[in-house]
């Protein structure tokens, strides 16, 4: 009843802050449409599949090097990943460089760009399209992701610039370039050039838009609907504040809050799988027949694949470069400590806060099977499962939590907001550190981007799901091809790092500090 | 029996009684202080790509300022007053810093001063002195 008041006074609200809805609502199609067209290549080149299949060639690219990582490294990250803990609890950490940045603080930022919305919305558009299977796979992608990780945040390190001034600058840009230089091998500078043009799209995509439009589709579903733009301009308006008013009071407090907000989502997540214990081993069950054979979703088994391994990459960034500037900040002597600390986060995004999600929906319910045949039905476009309430991405989330604690709606929304405006500005970093590395430092280069920034929460709050969701891949699935290419070329040089680190460590020249 | 005494020091008049109190013991046993000041610090804490980049930069910048307008000060003041005066700047929690400084130095005692005022939130978290009370390697004395 609460509910159905707090609805009717919010749409009540955001139709009487109009005084022209009509008008709102086609300047939302038209930003969609121009969006639509104009990017609509871009999408179609990065995500065109291998002739005579469905499968595209990006996703397999992805896998292959993760792949690839894991068997060169020899599973690196199941044997390190008690090493790394000890290296991010500080174990290993020299006390007489308190105060500088540690592993823990490395990670914690690196993670809230990462933790967010690919984690609540992404995999209900990979559940909703690829059904329960799509969890194995997600799942799978997650753990080997966790190789490429340790690659690219091992070299971000390394060949990081550190300015006189003492700050760093460190990236894909910056392996490219002197990784490449060193192995006398050619076109670094020509991928890095690439790499960088690239992450500003990925930064305005996946970083920005993808994040500007979920956040606004979970206020309409707490508050109703109403036009895109209104949450767009009012995101745009914080995000000025903080990257370019330098306003870091907003990004403390919400530094401080994501944090609480992912445990917090973590546990409301824990406890409704426990409440549903009973559905546990059938909610796996599904996950793991669900990934042979698909169970009727659109493009059978491949069709679950594709989905999990396109969200979790998606998530967790594992092989796209992001990760690798912040990381790169870290006050270490030994870069592939930093790789170690990295490791651990497509294991925390992906196979730990992406799964509870996916468990959430499967055992609530939400997806609709049929009684007899035990297969999902499609929606009536055939495109994906339908859902007890029509709904998909970040709603479809929203539906599942709040059949077991109806409030919970509001506090994901909250989470979701804090999400989102926390992704945005870790993409704007990166985005940045992209943007100076091919037009130069000074404050008016940076002024410019920034400002472009904000351009785009406004028209991501605006356009509708699909052509954003598009465009946010396939920018942040560009960087992974420059950036992977780069990983092959200089992965012999990690591999030195690591022996050479292994063999210290055992003999006890590296040793604890606590 | 001359000896090391680790004084806290954070600028505070109730640091000050507590460094005037060290140094009279000190001098009158021949031996020497070590003045230490302590950047509140958490390696657990949560800082913007923004931060992590001008981490180090900061962090050098603290220390510089930390020197110069507190610790060199300090030393010149009390360095005529009979006892030998080292000092140090650590990043850390105050506590833990002061007994590590405290094992490391040798020393034989520690010195805190304390202001008086029993907050309430002092009374459910503990002040730095009540917390060396308990947990000093060395005794520790505290001045009011």
């Amino acid at each position: 009843m609460f509910h159905k008041i707090a609805c009717a006074t919010g749409v009540a609200a955001a139709t009487s802050l109009l005084s022209a809805p009509a008008f709102a609502q086609s300047l939302d199609e038209k930003v969609n449409q121009v969006f639509a067209s104009s990017t609509g290549w871009f999408v179609s080149l990065i995500f065109s599949p291998f002739p005579g299949t469905s499968f595209p060639w990006i996703v397999a690219w992805l896998v292959v090097a993760a792949t690839i990582f894991t068997l060169y490294f020899g599973f690196i990250q199941f044997r390190a990943f008690r090493h790394s803990i000890s290296l991010v609890k500080g174990d290993y950490s020299d006390p007489n460089d308190a105060g500088e940045v540690s592993h823990f603080q490395a990670l914690a930022t690196a993670l809230s760009g990462t933790v967010g919305l690919g984690n609540i919305a992404g995999v209900a558009v990979a559940v909703g399209i690829g059904g329960p299977g799509a969890t194995f796979w997600m799942i799978l992608a997650g753990l080997m992701g966790m190789a490429s990780k340790f690659t690219e945040c091992t070299l971000g390190v390394k060949y990081r610039n550190e300015y006189e001034d003492g700050t760093v600058s460190g990236g894909p840009m910056y392996y490219l370039t002197k990784g490449f230089a060193e192995r006398g091998a050619p076109g670094g500078r020509i991928l890095a050039i690439m790499f960088s043009v690239f992450c500003i799209l990925g930064a305005l995509g996946g970083g920005n838009m993808f994040q500007a439009n979920q956040a606004h589709a979970q206020i309409t579903n707490v508050v109703g609907d109403y036009p895109g733009w209104i949450t767009g301009v009012i995101f745009a308006g914080v995000v000025f504040a903080v990257i370019v008013g330098g306003l870091k009071s907003i990004a403390k407090v919400t530094e401080k809050v994501v944090p609480i907000m992912g445990v917090l989502y973590v546990v409301t997540a824990l406890i409704i799988i426990l409440m549903n214990y009973d559905k546990i081993g059938w909610a796996f069950g599904q996950i793991f027949d669900g990934a042979f054979t698909g169970l009727g979703v659109a493009g059978g088994m491949v069709g679950a694949l594709i989905q999990g391994f396109k969200r979790a990459a998606f998530s967790n960034e594992a092989g796209v470069g992001s990760a690798a500037i912040a990381h790169s900040a870290v006050r270490t002597k030994e870069p592939i400590t930093e790789g170690f600390v990295s490791l651990l986060e497509p294991f925390i995004d992906t196979v730990v806060i992406c799964t509870m999600t996916a468990l959430v929906i499967i055992i609530t319910g939400q997806l609709i099977s049929d009684a007899e045949t035990g297969m999902y039905m499609l929606n009536e476009a055939g495109s994906a499962i339908a859902t007890v309430d029509g709904n998909s991405g970040v709603a479809l989330t929203s539906a599942a939590f709040s059949s077991a604690f109806g409030w919970f709606k509001y506090i994901l929304a909250i989470a979701v907001i804090l999400f989102a405006f926390s992704t945005m500005i870790s993409w704007s970093y990166y985005g940045l550190k992209a943007w100076t590395y091919l037009f130069g430092e000074g404050k008016t280069t940076e002024l410019v981007f920034k400002i472009i920034f904000c351009i785009f929460v406004i028209i991501g709050a605006a356009a509708s799901l699909g052509p954003v969701i598009d465009f946010s891949d396939a920018a942040i699935f560009a960087m992974a091809v420059v950036n992977i290419i780069g990983l092959y070329v200089l992965m012999p040089i990690v591999k030195r790092e690591l022996n050479s680190y292994m063999s210290r460590l055992q003999s006890g020249e590296i040793k604890k500090f606590h | 029996m001359s000896g090391k005494f680790v004084v806290g020091y954070d600028g505070s008049a109730a640091s000050r009684r507590a460094l005037d109190f060290a140094i009279d013991r000190a001098a009158a046993q021949g031996g020497s202080i070590v003045i230490a000041h302590v950047l509140e610090w958490s390696p657990y804490s949560f800082l913007t790509p923004n931060e992590l980049e001008e981490r180090h930069a900061r962090r050098n910048e603290e220390l510089a300022r930390a020197k110069s307008s507190l610790m060199d000060p300090v030393v010149e003041e009390y360095s005529g007053k009979g006892a030998e005066i080292e000092s140090t700047i650590k990043y850390g929690k105050i506590v833990d810093v002061l007994c590590d400084v405290a094992t490391e130095s040798n020393a034989t005692q520690m010195f805190v001063g304390r202001d008086g005022e029993s907050s309430l939130s002092s009374r459910v978290f503990g002040s730095v002195a009540s917390s060396l009370a308990q947990c000093s390697p060395v005794p520790c004395t505290i001045v009011p």
